[in-house]
């Protein structure tokens, strides 16, 4: 089963770089999520990965093969497009089998992975049946059918969840990570959808201006952001970015707010010894925050609550601090007890706080 | 809809209305306006149908009653003898073997320059809408430009190339001859038309099988009925009522049967047979409006199959 891996890859449209020297790899077996805003060059390093575009500068490997001037149909590899791309006029073993097309397979051998294929994705009812004939769950299996059917070892996922409605996501969500889990194959999944991310990625490479601003686990990505712009976009609600100095006057490491609130970061793991008076942006999770401060915390402050919200099982609370609001996880009932205007004492968990330097915008 | 017809019977005509969804509208009065645009309509309904109809029945007629001079009476005795003779032994210039040469030789030309025709601009519209093809754009733009090049300027050029090719003055000569000048707004109609399948649908079959033609036969032909559709009964029309290629390339034997038609009614000896004319000229007419008749039908099948939309 093969390795993937990315390598010096530069990609450019007429005079505008999209990738510029991009160097990534993934082991046999593990579930890539390439996540980033749009735009910010994850379908397009797809695309490359898939042969449907053709890099300017670099080398892709997969295995030890290198694939970059190969034609799709050579490179082992099997896709899923946002858009299902089902063959409007055949009906779904037309398609199933179309995705074989290539592989100048035996008759029977074709039809046995077509049974294999409708049998674990349970389409086996829709086999006779056209594309226009399904809804958009159905032609979400078919199109992951005829990428298995395949056989083959990386599978290509192009935001393929996106037009689904809600309830059918999780759905697919977890159905996609059996079969991750069943066949062991390795996967490449491009979304702007951190939830997918976090939930399906054994590993994550968060994207920007088509630049890797972070590749691990999804626990490293969301405990350790490597940068402000990782730090800002996982995470809802967001991570709280508050400009800070810091202050070693009292013998520990504070960060001190412009209102003059210090938060005792002794705990952090610096790279290195930081300078007194360092300009920093600190980040709080806005479900590291508590209002019953018992333990050891951080900070505690009094800010007035602004509103509350709650999404289902979770309620978030939102805090006028220094000009802007600071968002914190509450539990529910908490939330329906807080009335705007009100000040309320609000205390950050030790240790849980992440530091950026304000200049360079990178973790300290 | 079985269901609600059956509902709809048993339940009267009452429910019929109320289950469709009902807008009352305000019944209109008839005023001045709307009498005046009547009468103008009319007078334009009649404005076509009154030569229709006295090609009709002339067409009927015989000799006789024709001398007579009434124009608009019905004929006295109806008879097919002038279109039976207009069919099969009518003279143009000095062969006396009626329409029917000019039918056949029509019928040959159109099926080969609808093969060649068709055959060559699907393929070109496919590979430049759907494959990364070379300099597609500035060949497009000249494409574009040949599509409004009038035959005439280009009429002797073309006659010597066909003298060339050893097909001029035959049938093969004003089939190659019409394929050739559909090429460009054909090719531009196809490309127009595959520019807008979906991009994925092609990467998907890129992936999947990566063959140019097998995608062409698998995928896209069976996704083209409707414009196929259009483009035929454009070519068919275009094809049969044209006179200047079949006269100017069609030399003694392959000419079509416009031509046929032309020569049969204006070079004439004696008195003018105004029923043989009648009934050519309907003959002549008839193909176009059969082909309507049958692939019309089949053209609003293929707009409600929504062939495109996965």
């Amino acid at each position: 089963m093969p390795r993937v891996s990315f390598e010096h890859i530069t990609k450019t449209y007429g005079l505008m770089k999209v990738l510029d020297d991009l160097n990534l790899s993934i082991d046999d077996g593990d579930f890539l999520v390439l996540l980033g805003p749009s735009g910010c060059g994850k379908t397009t390093l797809l695309n490359l990965l898939a042969g449907l575009l053709d890099v300017t500068d670099g080398r892709i490997m997969i295995g030890d093969r290198d694939v970059t001037d190969l034609d799709p149909k050579d490179r082992g590899l099997a896709m899923v497009f946002q858009s299902y791309a089902l063959y409007p006029t055949k009906t779904v073993h037309g398609n199933l089998k179309f995705g074989l097309s290539a592989s100048k397979l035996p008759r029977e051998e074709i039809e046995k992975r077509i049974a294999w294929a409708a049998k674990l994705l349970q389409i086996e009812p829709l086999l006779n049946r056209k594309p226009g004939q399904l809804s958009g769950g159905q032609r979400q299996r078919v199109a992951i059918g005829r990428a298995l059917v395949k056989n083959v070892g990386v599978f290509l996922f192009d935001e393929p969840l996106s037009n689904l409605d809600a309830k059918l996501r999780t759905e697919m969500r977890l159905e996609i990570k059996k079969l991750h889990d069943q066949l062991k194959s390795t996967v490449v999944y491009v979304t702007h959808d951190q939830i997918e991310a976090m939930t399906m990625a054994t590993k994550i490479a968060v994207m920007n201006a088509g630049v890797i601003q972070q590749f691990g686990t999804p626990d490293e990505i969301y405990e350790r952001p490597a940068n402000l712009f990782v730090a800002g976009f996982i995470g809802s609600p967001a991570m709280n970015l508050r400009k800070a100095k810091l202050s070693t006057a009292t013998g520990k490491i504070e960060a001190v707010f412009a209102s003059g609130v210090r938060l005792d970061v002794s705990d952090y793991p610096f790279a290195q010894t930081p300078a007194e008076g360092a300009e920093v942006i600190i980040g709080l999770r806005p479900e590291h925050f508590t209002l019953a401060a018992n333990g050891p915390v951080a900070a505690s402050f009094d800010v007035p609550v602004q509103y509350a919200e709650r999404t289902g099982p979770d309620a978030s609370a939102y805090f006028r601090f220094e000009d802007d609001l600071l968002a914190l996880r509450v539990e529910p009932d908490t939330a329906a007890r807080l009335t705007p205007g009100e000040a309320v004492s609000v205390s950050y968990l030790k240790g849980k706080a992440n530091l950026f330097d304000a200049r360079t915008g990178q973790r300290m | 809809m079985t269901d609600l017809t059956v509902s709809q019977k048993s339940l009267g005509a009452e429910v019929a209305v109320r289950s469709a969804p009902y807008f009352p509208r305000k019944k209109k009065a008839i005023t001045g306006r709307s009498i005046a645009v009547l009468v103008f309509l009319s007078i334009c309904a009649l404005f076509f149908c009154v030569p229709l109809y006295v090609v009709i029945t002339t067409s009927f007629k015989t000799m006789e009653q024709i001398r007579e001079g009434a124009m608009f009476a019905l004929p006295n005795v109806w008879t097919l003898e002038a279109w039976d003779h207009a069919w099969n032994s009518a003279c143009s210039g000095t062969r006396c073997e009626g329409l029917k040469v000019g039918f056949w030789n029509s019928v040959y030309i159109l099926i080969p320059s609808l093969i060649l025709s068709i055959g060559l601009s699907i393929v070109t519209g496919y590979a430049l809408a759907l494959w990364n093809v070379k300099w597609a754009g500035p060949f497009l733009f000249v494409l574009f430009i040949c599509a409004f090049v009038p035959f005439q300027i280009i009429m002797f050029p073309l006659i010597s190339m066909t003298a060339a090719m050893k097909v001029y003055g035959s049938i093969w000569g004003v089939a190659i001859i019409h394929a050739i000048l559909a090429m460009p707004v054909l090719t531009l109609i196809f490309r127009n038309y595959y520019k807008d399948i979906p991009q994925e649908i092609m990467s998907a079959a890129v992936m999947d099988s990566g063959s140019f033609w097998k995608i062409f036969f698998e995928i896209i032909l069976p996704m083209s009925g409707n414009i196929l559709i259009v483009v035929l009964i454009l070519q068919i029309t275009s094809i049969w009522n044209d006179y200047l290629i079949g006269v100017t390339f069609g030399g003694l034997g392959g000419q079509p049967m416009t031509v046929n038609l032309a020569n049969l009614i204006t070079i004439s000896t004696g008195t003018v047979r105004y029923n043989d004319n009648m009934a050519a000229a309907l003959l002549t007419a008839i193909p176009p409006l059969v082909i309507y008749f049958f692939v019309g039908k089949l053209f609003v099948q293929g707009i409600t199959a929504g062939a495109i939309k996965g």
